[in-house]
């Protein structure tokens, strides 16, 4: 695999140990110019450190990693065009906000006056104007992100990396964060890597999506990809947690024998399963309301499947149930994909 | 509500009760003792020292004459006395500078490299020197120090021996040995105080957030230009800290400069020589007010500068 010139970022068959530990263990992947690439997994599965490989902050084991066409491994990371939205911010505390912006322009050597109309330019980028004179511990969580965001983008990096940039805001803010950061990734046409363990926010807001564990990459591919055609046990109930049916539970449920997904929102509850391919009775066990939805447990073929009902869907305790779901529903994987 | 919901029993339950209800009585036990020392027996001693200076000495009779007089003080102004002053302001200065540019690369080394064993063994060697009698330390650098001394003797072998000669023919910081000069004096001062510049360095150093330096790096610094604006200034505080130690006890002290050094006095040592040998109580009391003034006015500055948040 070479790097063409629509590529962004390339691992080759990249590694990182810590001693014993194979933080990241044989990855290979590729990120084309311009994409919107989310990195996904729980904690300690390789994806910050892969970041961080791009970032400079570690250096590979072995393997290659090329950014926009030039090997990367032994550039410190002042030496390359990719800036770093940190999880907890890392902004200088002893700084005032147009600072933070304006260092690395400051850093190179650009005239103060210069600086600061372009600092004041990032940080109308990201909404955020008037604040240029406080201090980091000064601003609320959101604004500090803000200031993150607009320091990171002052010198308009090739690549701009995201380590779980909305872990610590609260949901709303969250969900605002992360239409900002589409529409800075749209209007910008820069490279996002964006780290996450929130498979919601991955599928969200991502062109593709890495799923990670143990230090490898178990599937890449475009959220719908990821969602509807997992390829392995541990993507499917990673991401969005399916009903995973073993290689011999799966024939009882109308699947052929392999290891088996089942979403939760294809299993259909009483009169509208009647037109679905498969058929069975099955036994209520509870139901949690949810807001839009019920989250349904249900008792089939002696095996515990969870299932979405609609939010007026009010079903009894032990009360027999029709249920359905279509052929297509049962999606055979290759295998569990935690066996790394 | 049952019975045992409410635990009241016996009167030390009271009155811990009590305590816990009015947290001001709480504070008052804890720091009764403490304040009685440090309000009447320490303050108070130090406003009884600071009276004495407004007395005055006959000098003929030698007897201290207990009626209120500035006269002390004009003598404090006196040249001789404003040198000791001058010297001793002086070299507490050189010896707090040179110990901080001593004492940042072994604390960075410290807060940033050091891990397990190795920071232990940097606890272990900065504080071990504290743990020996500092007159024995002293004596011993004064022997190191001395014309028939290791110093002169290394030299002497490595053929550097015309250098100490030529340096010791210098004015003011030279002198008939090593240990009868400033320098001595100097070398000794920066030793003893070594690790009370360290420490809080190391603690401030310590403090600073890797990723910030990370973050640096990140948006395009040079290890220089890390360390100059986001490292330096956040560890500086730590810096003033322990310029407050390193300052203040080479402005008091006065065993030193009398075992290593040329003769001339240092503030500590005016005070001896006055209260002892020349019995003028009064003028002693001018000369301990010195220090006092000094850092009065060394800590206000070091409180804008934000040291106390770092001790």
């Amino acid at each position: 695999m070479t790097s063409t010139s629509a590529t962004a970022v390339l691992f080759q068959n990249v590694s990182r140990h810590f001693g014993t530990v194979r933080a990241v263990d044989g990855v290979d992947f590729e990120i084309g110019q311009g994409e919107f690439f989310a990195m996904l997994g729980p904690s300690g599965s390789g994806k910050t450190t892969c970041l961080r490989l791009i970032a400079g902050f570690e250096q590979p084991t072995a393997g290659h990693i090329e950014i926009f066409g030039e090997t990367a491994e032994g550039l410190a990371p002042n030496r390359r065009d990719v800036n770093t939205v940190f999880q907890d911010y890392a902004l200088f505390p002893h700084m005032t906000v147009l600072n933070n912006v304006a260092y690395a322009l400051m850093v190179r050597g650009v005239p103060r006056a210069e600086r600061e109309k372009r600092a004041r330019e990032a940080l109308s980028l990201v909404r955020l104007e008037g604040m240029d004179a406080r201090r980091p511990a000064q601003l609320s969580g959101g604004q500090r992100q803000r200031v993150a965001l607009a320091r990171a983008l002052v010198n308009r990096p090739k690549v701009l990396l995201l380590d779980e940039p909305l872990g610590a805001l609260d949901l709303k803010l969250r969900e605002e964060m992360q239409e900002e950061l589409r529409r800075l990734h749209k209007q910008l046409g820069l490279t996002f890597v964006f780290v996450t363990h929130d498979q919601g926010e991955a599928l969200s807001m991502a062109d593709r999506v890495a799923v990670f564990n143990k230090g490898r990459i178990i599937q890449v591919g475009t959220p719908e990809d990821i969602y509807q055609r997992p390829t392995t046990r541990f993507v499917a109930d990673f991401v969005g947690s399916s009903n995973v049916l073993t290689p011999d539970q799966a024939p009882r449920f109308g699947g052929v024998s392999r290891w088996t997904s089942l979403r939760p929102e294809s299993i259909l509850i009483g009169a509208t399963a009647d037109t679905m391919d498969v058929r069975q009775t099955a036994e209520v066990i509870d139901q949690q309301f949810q807001g839009a939805m019920r989250k349904t447990r249900l008792k089939i073929n002696g095996l515990e499947v969870c299932a979405m009902a609609p939010a007026s869907q009010t079903l009894g305790v032990g009360q027999a149930v029709t249920v359905g779901w279509s052929q297509g529903a049962l999606h055979a994987m290759d295998g569990e994909g935690n066996d790394v | 509500m049952s019975d045992l919901a409410l635990r009241r029993r016996g009167p030390l339950s009271s009155l811990l009760d009590a305590v816990y209800r009015r947290p001001r009585l709480f504070l008052a036990v804890l720091l009764a003792a403490p304040l009685l020392w440090l309000g009447v027996i320490y303050l108070g001693s130090l406003f009884a020292l600071l009276a004495q200076s407004f007395f005055s000495l006959d000098d003929f009779s030698g007897v201290i004459v207990r009626e209120f007089t500035l006269s002390t003080w004009v003598q404090l102004m006196a040249p001789a006395n404003l040198d000791v002053i001058v010297r001793t302001v002086s070299m507490s200065a050189l010896v707090t500078v040179a110990d901080a540019i001593m004492a940042f690369p072994i604390a960075y080394y410290a807060a940033r490299y050091a891990r397990g064993p190795m920071k232990a063994a940097f606890y272990l060697l900065v504080m071990m020197p504290l743990w020996s009698s500092y007159l024995v330390k002293v004596y011993a650098w004064k022997l190191i120090l001395a014309r028939e001394g290791i110093d002169t003797w290394v030299l002497d072998k490595i053929g550097l021996k015309p250098l100490l000669d030529w340096y010791l023919s210098l004015p003011v910081i030279g002198g008939p040995s090593l240990s009868a000069s400033y320098t001595g004096t100097f070398i000794v001062f920066c030793y003893v105080w070594l690790p009370y510049m360290i420490l809080p360095v190391q603690a401030a150093l310590e403090r600073v957030p890797g990723n910030l330096i990370e973050a640096s790096a990140d948006l395009g610094a040079s290890q220089g230009a890390t360390f100059r604006h986001v490292i330096l200034p956040l560890a500086f505080p730590g810096v003033v800290a322990g310029s407050i130690f390193t300052f203040s006890l080479t402005l008091g002290d006065y065993i030193i400069p009398q075992i290593v050094g040329g003769s001339q006095y240092y503030l500590g040592q005016a005070v001896y020589a006055q209260q002892g040998t020349a019995g003028n109580i009064p003028l002693a009391a001018a000369f301990s007010v010195v220090p006092i003034l000094i850092m009065g006015v060394y800590l206000t500055f070091a409180r804008k500068l934000g040291a106390f948040d770092a001790l």
